[in-house]
């Protein structure tokens, strides 16, 4: 199986080619919104921290914009600092472009003299990017430059029956063509961990999964919070879901079957090929940041009572196999799996049929959270502020 | 009579109505090639599960052939279990390492 998508010089190809204007921190999130809105082909995210943070929170937020610029979906990136943020925008810039080669520039709002000058250069700078991005032709790829996020959230008893295994199937189909998948969520491994852990390509990878499982539950106890009294949310229990166990296991049938090839930490990127594992949170748009940042090109999202949620950088298709909520929400709901649920159609057949819509959305078709323009993000958090 | 619960493995001793059945109608669900049926002695909504034997309190409630919580008081065969009569047992992780 082959796209047509935008090859890169390091690492896997895009199916999108955006000039991704990037705030280093908070301070820079509305300059870069007001550039994004004035050129095509741009797009923004509003960055929630990069300032008086501990040395963790700074590396994930790090990890988070390096990883964001890196994506294969970016064709280049205008960075807006502010000047006196955690790491300045010209170490994050160096950092960038030690990373890959994609043309990346960066401003800084102080330096500048405020705003309206800095929005003006940035302006200019993303225009003339623009102009190159859309200069460069599509080619014929191989589906194994495809690494697909795997994600769900608002999930009621639907999920776990029919709209996770039907992507589970999804996830098989693609590594058996040589794609990667990565299925996230830790938190929503636990009470399934050792179902899922039989899956691991290794005893170390079973290890390594059940480890993260043990170590997120010592996290919060440290913190004096219970994952318990957080999930299942209060969503999942009007949707039937009624412990965190009955959750997990429902979620973890969208990875597949497939053997887990690695485990990653949090915005990482894999370094193996196949079906792998990410350590996030389960809060959906924490877990999209965090694999978007770790490389994926696309994600798709099962929900069963219904979220909007999109990202600037991929696409995020979602599906649900609740009939209800996607005739009530059909201008969010891409794909409809109900049929799943009426036993006209198996979760195998419509697992086939989403990789023929996954083809397309690789093409360039426009996902309907990517056609309103949504831009989602959240950046974990080990710590408060200071 | 239409499928309106879905038993996820044969080990279950819950089936999670995809249809409102209000209480005294049948809830119909395949356990292999067989079709059973339960009155439901309570309104089970949408999405949520019913207990297909009695359930004291402590027992374990099994879904997708797994653990997925215990009772935290008796729950009558056809009655509604859902997050106000069951919770999550901690996991032993150190059992499950290799």
């Amino acid at each position: 199986m082959q796209f047509w998508g935008y090859k890169r010089k390091e690492g896997r190809a895009g199916i999108r080619n955006h000039v991704l204007i990037l705030p280093a921190c908070a301070c820079g999130s509305e300059s870069a919104r007001i550039v994004a809105s004035q050129v095509r082909g741009a797009v923004n995210i509003v960055f929630n921290t990069g300032c008086s943070d501990v040395a963790a929170n700074t590396a994930m937020s790090q990890k988070v914009l390096t990883g964001f610029a890196c994506n294969p979906n970016v064709y280049g990136v205008v960075i807006i600092g502010l000047g006196c943020e955690t790491v300045p925008h010209m170490e994050l810039r160096k950092k960038i472009q030690s990373m890959t080669s994609k043309p990346v520039v960066s401003f800084g709002i102080q330096d500048e003299g405020g705003t309206l000058k800095t929005i003006e250069k940035a302006v200019r700078a993303a225009r003339d990017m623009a102009a190159e991005a859309a200069m460069q032709p599509k080619e014929l790829c191989d589906i194994s430059e495809l690494l697909l996020g795997i994600e769900c959230g608002g999930s009621d008893a639907t999920s776990g029956i029919a709209s996770n295994p039907a992507v589970g199937e999804l996830s098989d189909l693609l590594v058996d063509l040589g794609a990667s998948t990565i299925m996230s969520e830790s938190i929503e491994w636990i009470g399934g961990e050792h179902v899922l852990a039989k899956r691991a390509a290794t005893p170390e990878i079973h290890n390594q999964i059940i480890q993260v499982c043990k170590d997120y539950e010592e996290h919060l106890k440290a913190a004096g919070q219970d994952c318990r009294a957080g999930q299942p949310t209060p969503g999942n229990k009007a949707g039937g879901l009624s412990t965190l166990d009955e959750k997990s296991l429902g979620c973890i049938r969208k990875g597949g079957t497939r053997p887990i090839v690695e485990v990653i930490a949090q915005a990482e990127r894999p370094t193996k090929t196949g079906a792998i594992v990410m350590d996030t949170a389960g809060y959906d748009i924490s877990s999209v940041t965090s694999m978007v940042a770790g490389g994926c090109n696309a994600v798709i999202f099962t929900t069963g009572r219904g979220t909007p949620t999109g990202n600037a950088i991929v696409p995020v298709l979602k599906v649900t196999a609740n009939g209800v909520t996607y005739q009530k929400m059909e201008d969010n709901m891409d794909v409809d799996l109900s049929d799943i649920i009426k036993g006209t159609k198996t979760f195998q057949e419509c697992g086939k049929e989403l990789l023929a819509v996954i083809e397309d959305i690789c093409n360039g078709k426009m996902t309907k959270a990517e056609a309103y323009g949504f831009s989602d993000i959240a950046v974990d958090h080990v710590c408060r502020f200071v | 009579m239409e499928i309106n619960g879905l038993l996820m493995d044969l080990k279950d001793n819950v089936v999670t109505c995809v249809a409102l059945v209000p209480a005294g109608e049948q809830v119909v669900y395949r356990r292999g090639d067989e079709i059973c049926t339960l009155t439901a002695q309570e309104e089970i909504p949408y999405c949520h599960k019913v207990a297909l034997a009695d359930l004291a309190e402590g027992d374990q409630v099994i879904k997708y052939g797994e653990l997925i919580g215990r009772t935290t008081a008796l729950v009558e065969k056809g009655h509604w279990v859902s997050h106000n009569n069951i919770y999550s047992v901690p996991r032993d992780y150190e059992s499950e390492l290799m």
